[in-house]
């Protein structure tokens, strides 16, 4: 099945829902779907028969500042049942820019909008865990986004904010002591 | 020495101080401790090419409270220098720490957000041994430096 065909069927199975063809150099359909119909249309590509895209590879955001809409978000996604892939794209504009979460469709996009949540900022509403990833949890600011300083001068911490409250600690102790007995 | 030459039986006099500095100096335990590629350098300072028991310093310890030496071999991320810090403290006194490497040192070409700009900005380094990545000689230099360093320290 060929790019056109693709959207076409998308377009079939989604008949109230934008769907724009980008160009890609790769020649893999790419397709730009709007922010608020997106999770509408991940649930439909993950469940239409004719799609089946049961698999999330990727989920990545490119920043384009100064440009606006700012942000684009990619999902790559894997259909094992017709053998194909899909990348799928959002715009998202800089001043506030959030997306519904796709982590009750596909459970690998936990981690991995948790990743852009802590590198450009995006926001993923329904997140069940929305924490940063790879950064201190107490960081301030998103380092992949283009206007962020690469080159900072401050201090490196020695100790790790506390993961647990005191009640929650004393707790666990509790437990462990009877689990003992 | 007066007393040796007096009794037949093979003896030395020593001080505790000397006594305890050389057994100090002749079996600086690392503890197992890799950041990044300089810790593969430090791998083979230890295998048989090199062969850092030579020195004394190849018992590579799993856990930091049978260990004498931290060896940071490789860049240290800003997320991971609360750890660093633990294991330090973890390890019991006397402790020394050797800093592999460039970017263990100053940094090297991480200029940048996430990496630390030099350890001794979270533990105290008793030996910068520098290189990109430092040849295993190099490093065992460095632990002879360390070596002539602990040889000098005062008990009181």
């Amino acid at each position: 099945m060929d790019h056109d065909a693709l959207i076409a069927s998308l377009q079939q199975a989604l008949p109230g829902v934008a769907f724009e063809a980008a160009p890609s150099i790769d020649r893999q359909a790419t397709v730009y779907v709007d922010r608020d119909a997106a999770h509408q249309a991940a649930l439909a590509l993950r469940d239409h028969p004719d799609l089946a895209f049961a698999f999330l590879a990727e989920l990545t955001a490119v920043d384009f500042w100064p440009r606006e809409p700012r942000f684009e978000l990619i999902y790559l996604l894997v259909s094992f049942a017709h053998k194909r892939r899909l990348r799928l794209k959002v715009r998202l504009n800089g001043a506030d820019p959030h997306i519904a979460t796709v982590t009750d469709i596909w459970p690998a996009a936990n981690w991995l909008e948790r990743e852009v949540w802590d590198m450009l900022g995006i926001a993923f509403d329904g997140h069940p865990d929305p924490r940063r990833l790879l950064m201190p949890e107490d960081w301030q600011g998103y380092p992949l986004r283009k206007d962020y300083p690469v080159q900072i001068r401050k201090g490196a911490n020695s100790v790790e904010p506390l993961q647990v409250t005191a009640e929650e600690f004393r707790r666990n102790v509790e437990k462990d002591r009877l689990s003992r007995q | 020495m007066g007393l040796e030459s007096e009794i037949d039986i093979p003896v030395l006099t020593t001080s505790v101080e000397k006594m305890v500095q050389w057994a100090r100096r002749s079996s600086i335990w690392p503890v197992t401790f890799g950041l990044a590629c300089c810790a593969i350098e430090m791998m083979a300072m230890s295998c048989s090419r090199y062969d850092v028991a030579r020195f004394g310093a190849e018992v590579f310890r799993g856990s930091p409270r049978q260990s004498d030496l931290m060896i940071i071999a490789g860049r240290l991320s800003r997320k991971m220098a609360p750890a660093l810090r633990r294991i330090y403290d973890q390890m019991p006194e006397p402790k020394w720490v050797i800093s592999m490497g460039a970017c263990a040192s100053i940094g090297g070409v991480f200029d940048n957000y996430a990496i630390v700009q030099g350890v001794d900005q979270v533990v105290p380094v008793d030996v910068y041994v520098p290189g990109c990545p430092p040849r295993p000689e190099s490093l065992i230099y460095g632990i002879v430096q360390l070596q002539r360093k602990i040889a000098q320290q005062k008990l009181a």
